[in-house]
């Protein structure tokens, strides 16, 4: 399953090559047309059958969260910058890939033997810590991984029974899906789909890739919170792993139109496949900036959920993966131009 | 007018659900303007074509919006006992949630409680500590459902000149838009009345509207803040004084030839205005104005006291002067 290179492949914001290049090895007998743009997006185009004029797009972020190394100090350990959403709590004593080299490094981190008992209470800011690639001098360290350098986390994509875990789920899930419904046949319209760069550091791609496309509706398809872990009281999960695919109805960054809501879920429900709403007012994604380009274009989010995103290693379920390429390809099947009349 | 406000303001229509208001608003328009459509996001585009829009005429495209979304609240999780949870959609206060009543798109009524072991019984609550009770008693029998969004429930009231009621932000401007249709028998300007969705959450129905439009000149008309209320911050707009001209607001700068002809036209005409500075918030108008290759835009707010509460307040003279104020801005050349 492509999901595993995808997971495995190192693709921080603004340096999405390696995605990019397996993506486009996967897809390109599948599509009629490849570009990729200034932003470094990949478009792709697969022609309809003819019978419906519109244009549809589909986006899933190759980006991932990750550090970006922005200093050496004298005993050659490296400072690093969050680039997205980083979790300042799970940093100490990580294995990171850094650079395109995938040297290891470890963020360092005190031996327990040594830690004061108030230390322990406290998260180290990412300000605070330092990457250790083994350099033995300043010089050493600019030499492995010069300023400007990516660290990623360095995991394995494992399979557990029906449950995989990985990192970058946060968006190569969604990049998955995309390929398995590219990889099938046709739909009535032209389906133009994008791979987009830099959507955890402010939806940047999909900006001026919606526009470029201008779309008659699209769809967001992401990896989005699993939070259906053990809390203190119950409460609203985001979503719930092995609930099926997420349909977004109003996050931060947008308010799904209403005629695509309508369509997933009543596709859903006649074909009995499980489904899910996300809790709304969380998260945000590639849609949010989708929806405002142009003249608008409305709009919807799926997404499969996955626990533990943002971190070194998320989990998913394949039969809620399978699910929502089955929820895709036939809510796109009944797509036509009166769906948004 | 009266009667229009009543209907634009008890309408439903939380921001991305404008459906019901829109229709409200699209039956007092069709007769009044050339065309009416809707476009992608959902916003209502009435089109009242110009007399003097020729290569030489003095005529303008001249883009007029007042939002028809409000606030309200979205279902984000439904308990075994059947309460349900929400989010806001726009900016809502829980302070003025709690006793407080919604509806849903449906007629459901819900009744807004909040969680009585709270740590700090004092303190203001977060959105989270409160729910609304539907009358369920489990989740199974629980009438509404997950993103089933709702709004406030107030009747329209009137005490004098003051006219109270939820959701006056921005029916209010709604009702002197289209008021302004009525009474608005021949302009030189192409003009493009927008009632624009999605505001509360974001000016995201105006930046698309004005983008399939393109402008050259845009007025928002929507509500502001007053500072003459007990203990008030400091702010120099006043209920029942006149429109107030934006000069600034936390989202925008007013264009200042726009906000230069909103003040030429009222003191010819001799109708009150005051000037605002408005320090946190904004409206359409800041979205419209960065649209393509920018639009000089301006705003006339109806100073509004208790804005985003149940019950809104504004001044019958303040609005009939807006409207007059807008004809004579649209009956002469830009």
């Amino acid at each position: 399953m492509i999901l595993r290179e995808l997971s495995e492949a190192y693709g921080v914001s603004g340096n999405e090559d390696d995605v990019r290049s397996i993506l486009h090895d996967a897809v390109r007998e599948h599509v009629d047309e490849v570009r990729v743009d200034a932003l470094g997006n990949l478009l792709t185009v697969k022609r309809g059958t003819g019978e419906d004029p519109m244009r549809v797009m589909l986006a899933a972020h190759m980006d991932e969260i990750g550090l970006m190394v922005v200093g050496h100090d004298d005993k050659g350990m490296l400072k690093v910058r969050a680039v997205g959403g980083i979790d300042d709590r799970l940093l100490p004593g990580l294995v990171l890939s850094v650079g395109p080299d995938r040297v290891p490094g470890v963020v360092g981190i005190k031996p327990i033997h040594l830690v004061e008992s108030d230390e322990m209470k406290k998260v180290s800011k990412l300000d605070e810590l330092a990457v250790d690639v083994g350099a033995k001098s300043q010089d050493e360290a600019k030499e492995i991984a010069p300023l400007g350098t990516y660290a990623t986390f360095a995991t394995q994509y494992r399979e557990l029974g029906g449950t995989v875990t990985g990192k970058a789920f946060d968006d190569r899930a969604g990049c998955a899906v995309l390929v398995e419904l590219l990889r099938g046949d046709r739909f009535a319209f032209d389906l133009h789909a994008v791979f987009t760069v830099q959507e955890e550091v402010g939806l940047r791609g999909a900006r001026v890739a919606a526009f470029a496309v201008d779309p008659d509706c699209a769809f967001a398809l992401e990896g989005t919170i699993a939070d259906d872990i053990p809390k203190e009281k119950e409460g609203s999960p985001t979503t719930r792993l092995g609930g099926g695919p997420a349909i977004t109805v109003m996050d931060r960054s947008f308010i799904a139109d209403r005629r695509l809501v309508r369509l997933l879920t009543s596709t859903a429900e006649d074909l009995d496949i499980p489904h899910q709403f996300k809790q709304p007012g969380v998260g945000g994604t590639d849609a949010g900036v989708i929806h405002l380009a142009r003249e608008g274009v409305p709009s919807a989010t799926v997404a499969v959920p996955s626990r533990y995103i943002h971190s070194p290693v998320a989990l998913l379920s394949l039969e809620d993966f399978n699910n929502t390429v089955r929820l895709m390809r036939e809510s796109l099947s009944r797509l036509t131009r009166e769906t948004l009349e | 007018m009266r009667e229009l406000i009543r209907e634009l303001v008890e309408s439903y229509g939380p921001s991305g659900a404008e459906e019901q208001v829109r229709e409200v608003i699209r039956s007092e328009v069709e007769p009044l303007v050339d065309d009416v459509r809707v476009d992608p996001m959902g916003s209502l585009i009435a089109h009242k074509a110009g007399s003097d829009t020729g290569a030489d005429g003095e005529g303008k495209r001249v883009l007029l919006d007042a939002h028809m979304d409000e606030i309200g609240a979205m279902v984000t999780y439904i308990d075994d006992d059947g309460f349900v949870r929400f989010t806001s959609i726009g900016g809502v206060s829980p302070l003025t949630c709690i006793g407080s009543r919604v509806a849903f798109e449906d007629g459901t009524i819900g009744v807004i409680g909040v969680e009585q072991k709270r740590d700090n019984a004092n303190k203001v609550p977060k959105l989270e500590q409160l729910y609304i009770d539907v009358g369920a008693t489990s989740r199974d029998d629980c009438p509404v459902q997950v993103g089933d969004p709702a709004v406030f429930v107030r009747p329209f009231a009137t005490q004098g000149t003051r006219l109270v009621s939820k959701a006056m932000d921005d029916r209010i401007g709604c009702a002197v838009l289209i008021e302004l249709l009525r009474r608005l028998e021949e302009t030189p300007h192409e003009l493009y009345v927008v009632f624009a969705v999605q505001e509360e959450v974001g000016l995201r129905g105006a930046r698309t509207s004005a983008y399939g439009i393109e402008p050259d000149i845009a007025i928002a008309v929507d509500v502001t803040r007053t500072g003459d209320t007990p203990e008030s911050k400091p702010m120099a707009v006043k209920l029942g004084e006149g429109p107030a001209v934006k000069v600034q607001d936390s989202g925008m700068i007013a264009h200042p030839r726009v906000r230069q002809l909103m003040v030429d036209r009222a003191e010819e005409a001799e109708i009150p205005y005051q000037l605002e500075v408005l320090e946190r918030g904004t409206t359409d108008a800041a979205a419209v104005q960065l649209v393509r290759s920018g639009v000089p835009a301006g705003c006339l707010s109806v100073p509004c006291r208790y804005v985003h509460s149940p019950s809104e307040m504004v001044d019958e003279r303040d609005v009939e002067n807006s409207v007059r104020l807008l004809l004579e801005v649209l009956q002469k050349p830009l």
